[in-house]
Order: C-alpha cells, then structure tokens, then sequence
C-alpha cells in the first residue's frame, strides 16, 4: 500500500509531463526550435540535479561538472559513430556514464579531501585538465572536434533518460545513504563521530553525480551532433552551478525549475539582442537579491493537489538548506592549523 | 583488562602540551568523572580519545568483549564504530534536520542496505528503513523525545538539544559513552533530572561512562572515580571523596595558598 503510494508519487507526475509533450509535438504546438530548448532544458536538468546532490546536498562546492559531462559527450559521440543504430546510441550513453563515473571516482579520491573554495579550485582544475586532454586526442579530433555525430534522441529517448536519473537521485537521497550525504553537509566533525565515513560519502555522491553528468552528456552529444572541446569549459560549469544555486540548494524540483525558467528567460530575451546578456544577469542577481536561498530555498515542491487526492501528507522530513558557503566550525582547528 | 586504556597520552599543538603523559583507565560499566579548571584539557583529552585529533605520543587501547583494539590515531568514524559514542561540549546537532532524522542517521549505521536498494527503494529498503524508524522511535522514547520527532532540532529547547545529542550517541550502540559536558548550561532541576537519566541509561544500556562536568553536585554524585586534570596532567585520581579533599586539586581550583596564610 504504501510503497504504491511513493510509486504513484513521481510516476504520475512524470507521467503527466511526458503525456503532455507527447501530445503538444502531436498537436504540433512544439516546433522545432521549442523543441531544441526542450531538449536544452532536459539535459540541463540531467545536470543540475546531479550536481545539486554533491553542491546542494552533501555540501560539497564542486565547479568542475562540464568536465564528466564532456567525458560522456564523446564516449557517447565515438561509439553512436561506429556502431550503428539504437543499440550503439544506448551503449555509447550508458558507456559515456561509467566512464564519467570512473574519472569522478579517481579524481573524486584524492580531490575530496580539500574543503570549500579549495575544492573549487581543485575541481575546476580537473575539468580543464580533461578539456584540455580531449582538445589533444586523436579519437576525439581535437580541437576541431567531431560532427556528423548521428542523432538518436527524441522525445521519448530524453524522457526516459531525464526519469532514469530524477528517480534514481530522488530515490537515492531519501535513503540512508542520502540522509548520510546531508549529514555530512551539516557537520563533518558530529558525522564523522557517529561512525560515519565522510570521505567514502563524498567520494560516493561524487561519482554518482559524474555518471549522471556523463548521461547529460551523451544526450547532448546525440542530439546536437556537433562536440568542440570549447563548449565543455569553465563557463559550461558555471552555467550548471548557476542553476542548482538559483534554484536552491538542496532541492531538487528547484534545479528542475531552474533549469526551465533559466531557458525560457534566455529564449524570451533572444529578441533583445544586444541587451540579452546585461538583462539575463541583472535578473539574476535580482533573483538573488530577493531570494538568497534560491527559488525553492531548500524545499521541494509538495504535490499538494496530487497529496490529497491520494491522502497523503508532505513528508515533514523534508531537509533544509544550508548556507550557500559552509565555513568551518570554529572550536577544531583544521588540519593545517593542527600541524 | 580496562574497557579504556590510556597511557602516556600527550598531545602538542605547536608549542603548547594540551595534554601530558595522561594514563587513564576505565573499567566497564564504571561512570567515571573528568574535571579539572577551565583549559585544563578535558575536551582535548575527549577529542584525542575520537580521533578528532591524533596523539601526539602515548597509546589508547579500547578492550571490548576480550578483544583489543588500538584507536589511538584512528579516524573519528573507526573509533565510533570500534564502540565509543560522544557529545559535544557546544552541541553539535544536525541543525536542519528534525529530531527523528538525526536518529535515524545514527542509527542506520547498524542497520545497512545496499546501494542499489537506496536507488530503487525496492529490495530490503522498505523492511530496513521500517526497522531504522521503529528503533530511532524507541529510543526518542526513551529519551522523552518521542512527541518532538517532527521538529527541527534546532527549534528544541536547550535541554531536549542536550537530551537529543545523548540519543543520537546512543543510538551507534556504543560500548563506551564520552559526555562532553552534558549539564552545561541546566538548571538546578533539568541536572537533577539528567544525572538520573544518565544512571538510568548506563544500567538499561550496559554502558560505560566518562564524563566532563563543571556542575560538582551532579559528578560528586553520580561518579564512582574522578580524574582531574591540570594543565594537561592528572593531577588526582579516586573517589569522589579523595579527590574532595585532595590538596593539589583544591590548589588547582583556589589557587596556591599564601605563605603567611
């Protein structure tokens, strides 16, 4: 009965939006162009909730998320074009994930150690070294980079990719292993003394959101069938980052959000073109001003409608958000003050 | 053999020795008492002894159930898991997170499930979160906190904060609970009530107990030995009566007397 109830909690939501998609391209209220910010928005979300569970919920500032994204973008692009049809466009997406995966975990290692801005720096560090490793390769054309990459994606391709991954992290997060994440984010030091393993957290939510990164990725690859290392630099990360932090940290519809309002802007604002780039971030820093923690702060959008018709209340266990940069605590020195 | 062997334990920051050649013993099931003056190194002492800091020399060796382990050096989360449970001298709650959750991330420290079952919430992720929520609930219970689980631990009162931090070090099971200070702050009537709570505990629970206190009513009566420190060192050791009147801590505490005095 119950665990009905929490199925039907995201499969009728994540019915609906597919349902309601599949019926205006039907219809023929989606154009192409809507269409391609569509898919922008999806990949987008792919991202920022991957890395809202390492920025957002374990607290953890990592800038370095266009580099797995990059990683999965040309797995994906080098396999769709030597193997041929769907078959190779789902080896190449999944492929692009592990192998996104990988790197997170191995740089996540010794990276995960460093705190705060530090951390920062360190990953963006890694991002450019996988850049600037892709804009060397042969496999990968260089600078040049590849085109003609075929393209497999469609609506019901993104959706499920875009579901696979809300599920997969929602479902993570309300688990053991998410609670540990957030505890993490609230104290190290009282984490660490109930027994709990902060670097094999970190390391763990690291890598899991490097895999989803690497899906975005390889969705993005298919799609837009052109890669240049360029598009995979620093502003990429920031871009992400600028999500997850306006739609709030530690919640994931707020990334989802986000990530919408963040395209419709941009879309809305292409009419203006000289001014698009000064009015995009005035109403970012507007956003901010008037709602620091982000748009959702740190709580989820409760399915009230949804909630009552299945009698169900909102979980009162939502979590809350920390503040945006963590500083140490005050009472332990840190370890270089130790030594 | 002790359930807590210390020996030889000092700890340098730089040039300041916040602790000095401690040796210190606990037998299990004992409520052992640490106070000395302000700075003296108590909570050094307790951090040292859960691995927030490494020994700068010196061994610590925990005996649990005729076997021995050396934590001296471990990681705080090895040493919890070895058995020892703390709090904190200036709370240190998952402040966002409601009474129940921080339970429940204790807890769950016994009661682990896969990460695939994390991820579909199918599998033994219903059962083992059910047992997580019955047990977390149980021990609120005892606690006196079983109508604020929905709260936001950082809306509890002070003394339901303190009572909270117990729970939540209770809840890894420890063989051996380390209480930094745990009447900080109550008045005469909630110390009163938690040095009862905490007698209770150690026979419900089969704890150990040391504990760090300024409040002299609650560890004259509740300590069966006491350990002062000073400057670093124990200076005395005994019951709650020798060390009462033991010279050198009335010294620690009041200053030398004077000479013509």
């Amino acid at each position: 009965m119950g665990a009905v109830r929490n199925i039907l909690r995201w499969l009728v939501p994540l019915g609906l939006a597919y349902g309601i998609v599949l019926a205006l391209i039907q219809v023929g209220v989606i154009n192409n162009y809507l269409f391609a910010t569509m898919m922008t928005i999806c990949i987008n979300i792919i991202l920022a909730t991957s890395l809202n569970l390492v920025v957002g919920f374990t607290g953890q500032l990592a800038l370095g998320h266009a580099g797995f994204m990059a990683i999965g973008a040309y797995t994906c692009a080098i396999i769709t074009m030597r193997v041929d049809g769907i078959v190779g466009f789902v080896l190449g997406v999944l492929a692009g994930a592990v192998l996104a995966a990988v790197v997170g975990f191995l740089i996540g290692l010794p990276v995960l150690r460093l705190r705060g801005d530090y951390l920062a720096i360190a990953t963006l560090g890694m991002a450019e070294i996988i850049r600037v490793f892709i804009n060397n390769m042969g496999i990968t054309n260089g600078a040049a980079g590849l085109s003609g990459i075929p393209r497999h994606v469609d609506w019901n391709w993104m959706f499920f990719f875009l579901a696979l991954t809300l599920v997969f992290l929602w479902h993570y997060i309300r688990s053991a292993h998410g609670r540990r994440a957030i505890a993490v984010r609230e104290d190290e030091i009282a984490a660490e003394a109930i027994g709990i393993d902060t670097t094999r957290v970190k390391v763990q939510t690291f890598t899991i959101a490097a895999f989803f990164a690497g899906i975005g990725g390889g969705l993005y690859a298919s799609y837009f069938y052109v890669l240049q290392p360029s598009q995979f630099g620093f502003l990429k990360s920031i871009d992400i980052l600028v999500i997850v932090v306006l739609g709030g940290l530690g919640s994931m519809s707020g990334s989802i959000i986000a990530a919408i309002v963040l395209a419709v802007l941009s879309t809305f604002l292409a009419q203006f073109t000289d001014l698009r780039m000064i009015i995009y971030s005035l109403l970012l820093v507007l956003i901010m001003i008037f709602r620091p923690g982000g748009i959702m702060g740190s709580r989820e959008v409760s399915l009230g409608i949804l909630g009552k018709v299945f009698g169900e209340r909102k979980d009162p266990a939502a979590m809350v958000a920390p503040p945006i940069v963590k500083q140490d605590d005050e009472e332990v020195p840190s370890d270089e003050e130790v030594k | 053999m002790s359930l807590l062997s210390v020996n030889d334990l000092t700890r340098n920051f730089g040039g300041l020795t916040a602790v000095s050649r401690a040796n210190l013993h606990v037998d299990e099931g004992e409520l052992v008492g640490l106070i000395g003056p302000n700075g003296a190194g108590k909570t050094t002492l307790f951090n040292v002894l859960t691995g927030v800091y490494p020994p700068s020399s010196g061994t610590i060796e925990l005996n649990v159930d005729g076997t021995t382990t050396s934590i001296g050096g471990k990681r705080p989360n090895a040493i919890c898991r070895a058995g020892v449970g703390r709090t904190f001298q200036n709370i240190r709650l998952f402040k966002d997170l409601t009474v129940l959750d921080n339970v429940r991330i204790a807890m769950q420290q016994n009661i682990p499930y896969s990460l695939l079952a994390a991820f579909t919430h199918a599998g033994t992720f219903g059962g083992k979160e059910q047992q997580i929520r019955d047990e977390s609930e149980q021990l609120l219970a005892v606690m006196g906190l079983a109508d604020k689980a929905d709260e936001l631990s950082r809306n509890l009162s002070y003394g339901d904060q303190r009572h909270l931090e117990i729970a939540r070090a209770l809840a890894v099971r420890p063989k051996l609970l380390l209480l930094d200070e745990p009447a900080a702050g109550m008045n005469p009537n909630e110390t009163r009530d938690l040095t009862d709570l905490i007698s209770q505990l150690r026979r419900d629970f089969g704890l150990t107990v040391v504990l760090i206190e300024h409040d002299m009513s609650l560890v004259m009566r509740i300590c069966e030995r006491i350990y002062v420190l000073d400057h670093g060192s124990i200076i005395s050791e005994g019951t709650p009566e020798h060390v009462r009147n033991d010279p050198l801590v009335i010294e620690a505490y009041l200053g030398e007397e004077a000479p013509n005095a």
